[in-house]
């Protein structure tokens, strides 16, 4: 059946005329019909939430007055409206590629040891336990990092700016617990049990004869990890730091308890305040005015770009050595 | 370099399970040496005793002595990497590294003995593909992935990646059952040019493969299902195929069981 009649029949079923896709088994068209209706609608869902965002966001870039890319301002519901994404930009990026920075091989290294070090009781008890971490809610990440966490991280802030100070990074006026850093340590937290159960579940799917193969030549342990085992997990790790980064640029709740939010962009990592995206939206939806509300929906609409760029670089990434596996 | 191996008094285990019992025999140096028997009988376990490779399965290990020349290679002061090292090891499937060009899977091992420099790598490398019978068709996609070529080639590079350290001895698990009679022909011409330089164990079930590559064969059996095998004679090839000493091994070789 070439694909030209499977079409019409997609159609015929579809529309209740013409010829049936298939045998016609009742079962058979009932099931046809309902997971091309499933795709369907998923569609329809996304065109309505590209619809929504474009139409609400519109009005508000257009009523904009200052640079919506490059401006630092944030006052959309002012007589003359100004507003820009460039703070949110950075302090989204920079909290979470720091957060993906700290977790990555911390994440990798549990999924290895989980994989190919630990005995095999305390493994599965392990990976339970880091899978258990990732059903936390965001909520309870938030309260904790705010309760707990930031004190502890202002002494440890005030220990970095005195000690190591002449780094830029940990450089500035003033420090304190609520600063990027924080945010990325408590994002860093929760994006690892994402990043090292995908990282182990690729580990255990390298062949064991790659593994005896690296065996039988002399490898020790570390050297299989690193010619059998790394190599081919690499496009998993990238998929698996990418769906961690994904969620750490969209994570709002927990960020927006720990920033203390104040304007500006500095390297000072240190510096309490820093905005994100997320955090901006949830922070000030309530009391926005209708300008208000479509200048955060379009800054949604970036983060929406910005997420769609980091999953397609990941592929390109994973694309680039496609015939070496 | 090649080196006789003596056994003797050889147990191995999985787990509580014992899979040969009492092995005691003699490998010539650069000879061919076939272990044939019925699956099960632990011609397979036997061979990767041999270069520890059998203790590396949660549970397995192995009581007795495996002699290399003079060395006890289960003496307590032996480290398995550096007995891994020294006795290469072929496969029944042929398991290149999916993520490494030819020219890096061939270099593997070299790599891991602190070979550095692509000219010195270079030539160890060329000189192991035409050992292996395989240069003349890949000298020009060395970069290639080593997953893209046939099982038969997949297989000689395999080989080339065992010979490239220069073994004191090589193992083949059924190196030809996953492969082709073409194939299959090349391995055979090309385990008998190896054998001036190395000592060559191989396990095969195909017995005329027994017959047209070895010096030396060695019949495993087991006396009964869930006993533990054993190696029931071990003599020059000829004589196993045409005067047996056992009866078993002439049940065997002549098609009335196995």
């Amino acid at each position: 059946m070439t694909s030209d009649t499977l079409e019409q029949g997609a159609t015929g079923a579809l529309g209740g005329r013409g010829r049936r896709l298939g045998t016609g088994r009742m079962g058979d068209r009932l099931f046809g019909i309902s997971t091309r209706g499933s795709a369907i609608v998923l569609l329809l869902i996304i065109a309505a939430i590209a619809v929504f965002l474009i139409a609400k966001a519109v009005p508000a870039l257009k009523a904009d007055k200052a640079n919506f890319l490059t401006s630092q301002e944030w006052n959309p519901d002012a007589a003359e409206p100004r507003f820009g994404i460039l703070q949110l930009a950075f302090g989204t990026l920079m909290s979470s590629l720091m957060a993906l920075i700290i977790a990555t091989p911390v994440a990798i290294g549990i999924a290895l040891f989980i994989a190919f070090y630990s005995p095999r009781r305390l493994a599965s008890g392990l990976g339970y336990v880091v899978d258990l971490l990732a059903a936390v809610p965001s909520v309870v990440y938030g309260l904790w990092g705010l309760q707990f966490f930031v004190p502890k991280m202002a002494s440890v802030a005030n220990f970095l700016h005195d000690d190591f100070g002449w780094i830029p990074l940990f450089g500035g006026d003033s420090v304190g617990g609520q600063s990027l850093l924080t945010a990325a340590v408590v994002l860093a937290i929760m994006i690892l049990p994402i990043i090292s159960s995908i990282s182990r579940e690729v580990f255990l799917q390298v062949p064991q004869a790659n593994v005896e193969a690296a065996l039988a030549l002399g490898a020790t342990r570390w050297e299989v990890i690193r010619m059998a085992v790394l190599p081919f997990g690499r496009s998993g790790m990238v998929s698996a730091a990418m769906l961690g980064l994904g969620r750490a640029l969209g994570e709002t709740i927990a960020v927006a308890m720990v920033l203390s939010t104040a304007a500006g962009i500095s390297l000072h990592i240190l510096r309490p305040g820093g905005n994100t995206f997320a955090a901006n939206i949830a922070n000030t939806f309530g009391m926005a005015g209708n300008m208000g509300r479509g200048a955060l929906i379009a800054s949604g609409l970036v983060l929406f770009v910005i997420t769609l760029i980091v999953n397609m670089l990941a592929r390109a990434i994973v694309a680039r050595r496609k015939e070496f596996v | 370099m090649a080196k006789r191996i003596e056994i003797s008094g050889l147990n191995a285990y999985y787990g509580k399970t014992r899979a040969i019992e009492d092995i005691s025999m003699t490998v010539e140096p650069r000879s061919v040496t076939a272990f044939i028997g019925p699956s099960g009988c632990g011609k397979s376990t036997l061979l990767r005793t041999l270069n520890r490779m059998h203790e590396v399965i949660p549970g397995a290990r192995v009581e007795g002595k495996v002699l290399l020349d003079d060395l006890n290679l289960y003496g307590s002061e032996v480290d398995p990497v550096a007995v891994r090292r020294a006795i290469g090891m072929v496969f029944q499937r042929p398991n290149p590294f999916p993520t490494m060009s030819i020219f890096d899977n061939v270099a593997a091992g070299l790599k891991l003995n602190g070979v550095r420099g692509r000219g010195r790598l270079g030539e160890i490398v060329e000189k192991s593909l035409r050992g292996a019978n395989l240069w003349n068709e890949v000298k020009d996609r060395l970069n290639r992935p080593g997953a893209g070529l046939s099982g038969g080639q997949q297989q000689r590079l395999c080989i080339a990646r065992a010979i490239a350290v220069e073994p004191q001895v090589l193992l083949m698990d059924e190196p030809c059952s996953a492969l082709d009679p073409i194939s299959t022909l090349a391995i055979e011409d090309l385990i008998a040019s190896l054998k001036d330089k190395y000592t060559i164990v191989i396990v095969t079930h195909n017995m005329q493969q027994a017959a047209r590559v070895s010096d030396t064969t060695g019949f495993f059996n087991l006396a009964a299902q869930g006993q533990p095998g054993r190696l029931v004679e071990i003599d020059d090839t000829n004589k196993i195929f045409t005067n047996p000493t056992e009866k078993a091994t002439e049940d065997y070789i002549t098609g009335r069981f196995g």
